[in-house]
């Protein structure tokens, strides 16, 4: 579990970089998910609002298909989508082998990172998280 | 393990095709008597020509390497793979079932009208609802009919804002995407600790939005929603509608009928429920039943019968239907094998063929039940109905080994893997249906085969990581196969180039 990063209890991570957000699905995700087959990607652009209670379709980012499921990927914070990782067209097993790293899905410019942030929890209480969910 | 299922190495019926092998070939009367028009005509027809022997024996083969409920034990769950009768194949292949059109006169096609009159009254009788109509060509078909009705419904009250249709977290795939396609907005609800709908949940998500929920019952974890009543009070008190999914209608048919418990909308797969043979894609019928209140919005035509002159007539005069749904009147040919498998039951067979689906799946769950590897997340202490939804996580967390290898170790036991990942509100799931016609050594055997794959899991993973073995073709790239389909065989011979 990447100590540094911010998690959703939907499973997405959250790493700040200067003023953007980098945003991918955790280990634990991908390996529920199984063999990712296609990402859709959101368009640059789209304001997106940070998951809640009850989901809606301004809080996608995307969805993740394996051979098992369809999964939408939802936001993990307020803001602007302002880059997507257009390898995953090519190459959607990233998300399986490197979910922290090459298998990122967006950056996102928050528009309400310190308010937010509070709604997120960090490494070791994902960790934590999990264990409940085994 | 005696299995072992045949290997040839057989080519494509195209890449056997030689010049001139066809006989005999269309002779020139017959090609002039079909009046083509010259600018439509082809000049070079890639069919493939080869003799009758060599047709016969190329199917033969393929037949040979593939698996269906002819071969064997089908546990394929909410897709109810019951054996079908030839006897129905044999009827709707009547020259005078096949060979109708549907532009012929209403006069000389009573008897297939008078069929269809009387399979709606049927099936109206088993659902418990006021009209039926046989126009969708498969389930979702249905279901996307069910939506459309419900908006006419809502609009026709002046509610157009009811835009919201809630379904359960259990429900098949299809829910969402019938109700999204006709352009509703789904809202999930999530299933309780005892694998129902959760009450509270579904009062939270019910308002004036509201246009309908979609419900599965039996629910697709082989459970019988036993809150029904209160949920359809729910929904009628907040003006929706309520839609039954019929894919478990195995379960429950002749015990009790989605009408009473309060359905708005019942959807039937005759594919499944009544017997006709389906999983190679079709030809499916997804009919659906409604109340009184909403049989105006039916897709038209509809059949009546004018008792004065004695005569079926097709009615499009339906001022507040839906309009179309369909180029003619549905999948006649499924139509008839349901009709004539009705009949072959009678009211009392197809009520024990509920209760033998039922046993037979409670059989199953019972002799699986404490064996270390599987277990039920939800309710294990109740009877299930005609399917059992068990978990491997146990044996995933023990060994590594996924409910995808245990599904294809089956294969190497005969029997064909019953539904998994699904539903996925369960991890690792295994979606048992064994259905009622599955004597009891059947359903032993494919019980010890799960027993046996469970040491097997611990003694030799590899051997299931790898399996099948003793099929014609062993494990399947599933990734390439989702990312580079090769749907026809000319994608296939530019592949080889």
């Amino acid at each position: 579990m990447p100590e540094g990063l911010y998690y959703t209890r939907e499973h997405e991570w959250v790493k700040l970089e200067g003023n953007l957000a980098r945003v991918g699905v955790t280990d634990y995700a991908q390996d529920k998910l199984g063999d990712v087959v296609y990402v859709e990607l959101s368009e640059v652009g789209k304001q997106v609002k940070q998951l809640a209670e009850s989901k809606a379709k301004e809080m996608e980012l995307g969805a993740v298909e394996s051979i098992k499921a369809v999964s939408t990927v939802h936001s993990p914070l307020s803001g602007a989508v302002k880059e997507t990782n257009a390898t995953l067209q090519e190459r959607p097993e990233l998300i399986n082998t490197s979910p922290y790293n090459e298998g990122w899905i967006c950056l996102i410019e928050p528009r309400a990172l310190e308010a937010e942030l509070k709604n997120l929890m960090d490494a070791k209480a994902y960790a934590e998280y999990l264990k409940g969910l085994e | 393990m005696n299995y072992q299922q045949a290997r040839w190495a057989e080519p494509l019926i195209f890449e056997l095709s030689k010049l001139g092998r066809a006989w005999p070939p269309p002779s020139e009367k017959l090609l002039k008597s079909v009046n083509i028009p010259k600018k439509l005509l082809r000049r070079r027809l890639e069919l493939p020509e080869v003799s009758e022997p060599q047709v016969v024996r190329h199917y033969t083969r393929l037949s040979q390497m593939n698996w269906g409920v002819d071969s064997g034990f089908y546990p394929l769950g909410s897709c109810t793979m019951k054996y079908n009768p030839k006897i129905c194949e044999e009827l709707a292949g009547l020259e005078t079932v096949a060979c109708i059109h549907p532009h012929q006169s209403e006069d000389t096609v009573q008897g297939a009208l008078e069929l269809m009159y009387k399979l709606e009254k049927y099936l109206a009788e088993i659902a418990g609802v006021s009209r039926v109509t046989l126009h969708p060509s498969a389930g979702a078909h249905g279901e996307f009919l069910g939506m459309h009705i419900i908006r006419a419904y809502h609009r026709f009250k002046e509610e157009g804002q009811r835009t919201e249709v809630i379904v359960p977290d259990s429900a098949h795939g299809t829910n969402f995407a019938s109700a999204a396609m006709a352009g509703f907005n789904v809202v999930v609800v999530p299933s309780d600790v005892r694998g129902r709908v959760d009450l509270d949940a579904l009062k939270n998500a019910v308002s004036d939005r509201t246009a309908a929920l979609m419900l599965t019952n039996p629910n697709t974890l082989g459970l019988f929603e036993d809150q029904i009543l209160e949920i359809t009070d729910i929904f009628h008190s907040a003006g929706g509608i309520l839609y039954h999914d019929g894919a478990n209608l195995n379960g429950i048919m002749g015990k009790t009928r989605p009408g009473d418990m309060g359905f708005d909308i019942v959807h039937y797969n005759l594919h499944k429920t009544f017997s006709t043979p389906h999983g190679g894609g079709g030809p499916g019928s997804g009919p659906i039943g409604v109340t009184r209140e909403l049989e105006r919005f039916l897709p038209v035509p509809v059949v009546e019968y004018d008792q004065k002159h004695n005569r079926y007539y097709l009615d499009y005069d339906r001022p507040d239907s839906i309009g179309k749904i369909n180029g003619f009147y549905g999948n006649f040919g499924v139509l008839v094998k349901a009709y004539a498998y009705i009949l072959l039951m009678g009211a009392d067979g197809l009520t024990e063929a509920a209760e033998t689906a039922t046993l037979n799946a409670n059989y199953i769950m019972r002799k699986l039940l404490g064996v270390k590897g599987y277990e039920l997340k939800f309710d294990s202490e109740r009877p299930c109905k005609h399917e059992v939804a068990f978990s491997a996580e146990p044996l995933k967390r023990e060994t590594g080994v996924t409910v995808r290898d245990i599904a294809k170790r089956l294969l190497d036991y005969g029997v064909h893997a019953p539904t998994y990942y699904f539903p996925p509100i369960v991890p690792e799931v295994l979606m048992i249906e064994p259905t009622e016609t599955e004597p009891k050594e059947e359903l032993d055997h494919f019980v010890d085969a799960l027993k046996a794959i469970v040491e097997e899991a611990r003694s030799r993973p590899e051997k299931l990581r790898t399996a099948p073995h003793a099929t014609a073709i062993g494990r399947l790239d599933e990734v390439k196969a989702s990312r580079e389909p090769v749907l026809s065989w000319r994608m296939h011979r530019r592949l080889k180039g």
